[in-house]
């Protein structure tokens, strides 16, 4: 009696440590799901976008304001935009205040977001095919190397990805190629020009200069 | 063409054309001594670089963009894809023999593919089946095969009418001329005139790119000089060049 009771109680254990762990690897489940493969990530990112553009008219004829939209909802947060400005501004980022780097960003972000606004009425029937990815699984600094094709001879799109500290954080793009050339490396010396002539405030300067042209432009 | 006649042809092309280089690097040497210091190890000779890729925006903005707008309003575009595809496939016969020379099995292959499709069922290039088939194209020039066994790009270097360029492509530029199947073509107006279209055809590929460059570019001919470099360098290595990217 005494025994059955304890065993009964033995069970009951059992069964409750059963539910918990089950809970808890339920409960780690969506957590891993977050830590989508970078590869992945990649495919579903660029795949979404290109459906969204395809599907909405102003947006091919370089609807600035709906680009910003979608730039800000769907590609922003799977991009680390200030490690890509550091970058492009180099050594004197370090020196920059918090002020000046906000604005250095949002500078470079809409400097980049309406130049490649106007030739977004390309997009017709391109589709992304990701290439095999090369890397291990433990990287925290990964290539993916994707090819957009449509007509004609297929063009070279790769990302440079960072695994974001933290679980469940995922992955983040800090560097774009287009066509073999990075985004960031082919503004450094444009940045460092400016830096070196009028320093920091110069450049922020120079690229407000160049987003009221183009946009004075549209 | 046989032997004989050939021969002499080119090594007079040649020599005439190593004497435009000697002068543009000659030039650019004396131009290279006012390069103020701190500027880009990679392009010594920036400040005559800079007035020549001046000179070549002008002629752009006075004569070819507005040549080769007028060619995309003028011509339905599959007349333009037409000729377009037809140039490409001249093209693949020198990507084909780069290939080869640069022992890649695959891409030689494709190349030889694509050139004899196209040409024997593609209307003599004038369709691109192959790269609806599949087949891609991969372009190789002799500067990329000589970087491919290991010859340094040296500095950079805009030529007249040409554009970007470096030591190394623009002094093979006349062994590019000897590949190129257009050289052949008998007739002095002739061989202009598809050469010209050539230009035009290529420059209307590239007007929306060229909207992109001056929207873009804070400095464009720092822009289009990285650009070119990393470009390049990507080429040589067919897309996978040993350090890259931050």
């Amino acid at each position: 009696m005494n025994l059955s009771l304890q065993r009964r109680g033995f069970g009951r254990f059992a069964l409750a440590s059963v539910l918990l762990v089950g809970a808890v690897v339920a409960g780690m489940r969506p957590a891993q799901a977050a830590d989508e493969a970078p590869d992945a990530l990649v495919k579903r990112l660029s795949t979404d976008v290109l459906e969204t553009i395809k599907a909405d008219k102003s947006i091919k004829s370089g609807d600035v304001q709906k680009i910003m939209v979608l730039v800000d909802g769907k590609i922003m947060p799977n991009v680390n935009f200030q490690r890509m400005t550091a970058s492009a501004v180099g050594p004197a980022w370090r020196q920059a205040t918090p002020e000046q780097k906000g604005r250095l960003q949002d500078e470079f972000k809409t400097l980049l977001v309406r130049s490649y606004a106007g030739a977004l009425d390309q997009v017709s029937d391109q589709s992304v095919v990701v290439r095999p990815f090369r890397g291990s699984p433990d990287d925290k600094e990964v290539l993916i190397r994707t090819e957009v094709r449509g007509q004609g001879d297929p063009v070279q799109l790769d990302y440079r990805l960072e695994k974001t500290p933290g679980e469940g954080a995922g992955w983040k793009v800090y560097n774009i190629n287009v066509l073999g050339v990075w985004l960031v490396d082919t503004y450094r010396s444009q940045f460092a020009e400016e830096i070196n002539r009028k320093g920091l405030d110069g450049l922020i300067g120079a690229l407000a200069d160049r987003n009221k042209t183009n946009g004075a432009r549209r | 063409m046989n032997a004989r006649s050939f021969l002499p042809g080119a090594t007079t092309r040649l020599a005439i054309h190593a004497r435009r280089i000697g002068a543009a690097v000659a030039l650019a040497l004396l131009a290279g001594c006012a390069t103020a210091p701190g500027g880009n190890p990679k392009d010594p000779f920036e400040s005559f670089n800079r007035s020549v890729f001046r000179f070549n925006d002008g002629v752009d903005t006075a004569v070819l963009r507005p040549a080769a707008t007028a060619y995309r309003q003028t011509l339905p575009s599959m007349v333009r894809t037409g000729i377009g595809n037809f140039f490409g496939n001249l093209g693949d016969v020198w990507n084909f023999a780069n290939s080869v020379l640069q022992l890649r099995l695959q891409a030689s292959a494709d190349n030889f593919m694509r050139l004899n499709v196209n040409t024997i069922f593609g209307l003599g290039g004038l369709l691109d089946i192959a790269t609806e088939a599949g087949i891609d194209r991969h372009n190789e020039d002799f500067g990329q095969t000589l970087g491919r066994w290991g010859v340094p790009s040296g500095p950079y270097l805009v030529l007249p009418l040409l554009g970007p360029s470096t030591v190394r492509d623009a002094s093979v530029l006349p062994i590019d001329r000897i590949g190129d199947p257009l050289t052949y073509v008998d007739g002095g107006l002739a061989r202009g005139s598809l050469a010209v279209l050539r230009v035009v055809d290529a420059r209307s590929n590239f007007l929306r790119a060229g909207q992109l460059l001056d929207d873009a570019a804070l400095d464009k001919y720092s822009f289009t000089r990285d650009a070119h470099l990393q470009r390049r360098a990507n080429d040589v290595y067919d897309g996978n060049p040993p350090e890259n990217g931050e």
